[in-house]
């Protein structure tokens, strides 16, 4: 296999707060392959948002990456000085964030903004970036972009505007699209256009997608492959179809559990019992095991490592050849 | 838009006709004007015809009428202390004032802008926090204690700028401008600092919590994930949506800096509109106090409609929502 565009290993990132450092990402590693797409699901505050602003290096303080390494087509980012971050950031990593209506500026045009940042990032005249602009407007399925490009981003529904903030997203051709949560504020069927919107611009330009999300119907018509993520871990890695059929992680089980199907056997959904830990109090060992049916002793005090399991990879210590009792 | 315009300049006529009744209130409740005007010795007979020739024998309404209509071409009447046309006086003296409040609204802006931003995008420096304590001097400090200071430092003990008064001024038709002259400069100076200060922080802090509050908003996270340079994201973005407030307030306030210029025009004895109402005060010149009182209150009126007008050019989402509601 080629290199993949990203290359995340081990990242720890950290927020020092009042109380202590609190360690929101904790020696998260995943890659992501030319053209493909990897989901990242999980509950409210288990990282995955955390992770994709650190892959762009966008964590604000008092948060900062204390660990681990993030490589993009080969090169370290994760260390880079701000100004060269700065030129990888819109040109080699897009961004789609999760509210559309508040992604713009409103005092500027959509055109305004579309051609600064392409101006930025390409040596294009001004002419030649609206002309641009426009191309991109119409493959983002705007109607009568050469008009619409003059607008105020007010004058856009929500989903037109998700529509621009993508096509301000792939203006420099990057290889890599962070979108995080890009359909949550959205209506459902306006969902569906934005899923296959960026499935089409991911195959179409051969980019690597990061989409982050906490909706499982999302990831499993859009994505390649899926992180589960709990409490700043990937709890488990592997391709779509094996994770939501065949999830190997009590956490991943009990998340699939809770998808309704449309079958209408009228069982009651699973539910997981409690709720995420907060990061001032992660338990010790898997910080699932408080909640987990199948939690024993060695869960309570070692921390599982990621196991491979066919084209999977889970870390959880009922899928560990050694017995719990040596390793006790 | 032309009906949003018209809407407004309409209101602004009800406010002016609301303040010329006040003002024309003035002279009923000031006392007889006949006495003001004549001698101790004149005749009954003489004051009836006085009074009559005045039209002050007409009724109230009548008389406010005409009063208005007057006013509305700018003849407010004779004043009582210099026996001249009250609109002449004040004409004489607006340059003055103008000039002095426009030099101190610009200071004001500028510094309190820059200051702002500063202070907003580099928190924890020194300098930010020296700008904040000089806000909190401009903001507690009383003008005239400030003006004073000013006069101590300079005039007094450095001798670098004069204590009083325009300079020399230079006449172009019925305007007198001191902003040609280097000692009409030299003494546009500590007045327009005396009188911009408090401005100056008001914008200043106004500035540096609406900048901190922008860069904390969607658009500007996108705007760096769109990699955008620092100095498109602070002075193109940023700063861009700051000014509606910062217009707002700097438009309000230089209807108060025309109006309280009067006391900087006092310790500084500019030959201003505020200096002339001062002396009117002190001589109970009731013509001039109402000339006064309708001059300020149309000058903020008009100020009210060029920032609302403002408003629609930097927000266009404003611009859209006035012509769709009407």
């Amino acid at each position: 296999m080629t290199e993949p565009v990203l290359s995340v290993r081990n990242l720890q990132v950290e927020f020092a707060s009042r109380r202590g450092t609190l360690r929101a990402i904790d020696g998260v590693s995943f890659d992501i392959a030319k053209g493909e797409v990897l989901g990242v699901v999980g509950e409210s505050g288990a990282g995955k948002s955390v992770t994709g602003l650190s892959v762009i290096g966008l964590i604000d303080p008092p948060g900062r990456i204390a660990g681990g390494e993030i490589r993009l087509s080969g090169l370290r980012i994760d260390n880079l000085p701000p100004e060269e971050m700065r030129r990888v950031r819109g040109k080699r990593i897009g961004m789609i964030f999760q509210d559309p209506l508040t992604s713009l500026n409103p005092l500027y045009r959509v055109g305004e903004q579309i051609i600064e940042t392409i101006r930025t990032h390409l040596n294009l005249s001004e002419t030649a970036a609206r002309r641009r602009a426009i191309d991109l407007l119409a493959e983002v399925g705007i109607p009568a972009p050469e008009k619409r490009i003059d607008g105020y981003p007010h004058e856009f529904s929500g989903g037109m505007r998700q529509r621009v903030v993508i096509a301000l997203a792939i203006c420099a051709e990057p290889e890599l699209i962070i979108a995080d949560e890009p359909t949550t504020a959205l209506d459902v069927s306006v969902q569906a256009q934005i899923i296959s919107l960026i499935k089409r611009l991911g195959r179409d330009h051969g980019t690597a997608v990061m989409l982050v999300t906490h909706d499982m119907g999302v990831i499993a018509e859009t994505s390649d492959r899926v992180a589960v993520m709990y409490a700043g871990r990937v709890a488990e890695i592997g391709p779509v179809q094996d994770v939501v059929r065949n999830p190997l992680h009590p956490y991943a089980k009990g998340l699939m559990g809770a998808i309704p199907t449309l079958a209408g056997d009228d069982k009651r959904l699973v539910q997981i019992p409690g709720s995420m830990p907060r990061l001032s109090a992660i338990p010790r060992g898997c910080s699932f095991n408080p909640r987990c049916a199948f939690a024993f002793d060695r869960c309570r005090v070692e921390r599982p490592e990621p196991l491979p399991r066919g084209a999977q990879s889970v870390a959880c210590h009922l899928y560990d050849s050694v017995p719990a009792e040596s390793a006790a | 838009m032309l009906a949003f315009t018209l809407r407004r300049a309409i209101q602004a006529v009800g406010v002016m006709i609301a303040v010329g009744i006040i003002a024309f209130s003035m002279f009923r409740f000031a006392g007889d004007p006949v006495n003001q005007m004549v001698g101790m010795d004149t005749s009954g007979a003489e004051r009836a015809a006085i009074r009559k020739s005045l039209g002050l024998d007409d009724p109230v309404i009548v008389q406010f009428g005409r009063y208005v209509g007057n006013a509305a071409q700018f003849k407010f009447g004779v004043s009582y202390q210099f026996r001249l046309p009250v609109s002449n006086l004040l004409m004489e003296r607006m340059p003055a004032t103008l000039e002095l409040a426009i030099c101190a609204t610009i200071f004001a802006m500028l510094s309190g802008i820059l200051m702002g931003v500063y202070s907003a995008l580099r928190r924890d420096t020194w300098l930010a926090h020296l700008f904040q304590a000089i806000s909190l001097i401009g903001i507690s400090l009383p003008t005239f204690l400030i003006g004073i200071l000013l006069i101590y430092l300079f005039s007094v003990t450095l001798g670098w700028l004069p204590s009083f008064g325009r300079g020399d001024v230079v006449r172009i038709g019925w305007w007198t401008t001191g902003l040609l002259t280097l000692s009409g400069l030299k003494a546009l100076i500590m007045p327009s600092i005396t009188l911009g200060l408090f401005q100056m922080t008001l914008i200043m802090r106004l500035v540096r919590a609406e900048m901190l509050e922008v860069m904390r908003t969607d658009y500007i996270r996108f705007a760096r994930a769109r990699g955008l340079s620092t100095r498109a994201i602070h002075f193109g973005h940023a700063l861009r949506n700051t000014l509606v407030p910062v217009i707002t307030v700097a438009g309000l306030q230089f209807g108060s800096v025309i109006a309280f210029a009067i006391i900087t025009e006092t310790v500084f004895q500019w030959p201003g509109m505020g200096l002339l109402f001062v002396q009117a005060v002190q001589n109970v010149d009731i013509p001039i106090m109402a000339a006064y009182l309708m001059m300020v209150s149309l000058i903020f009126v008009t100020i009210n409609l060029v920032v609302d007008i403002l408003y629609t050019i930097v927000d266009p989402r404003l611009r859209s929502t006035v012509s769709r509601a009407h």
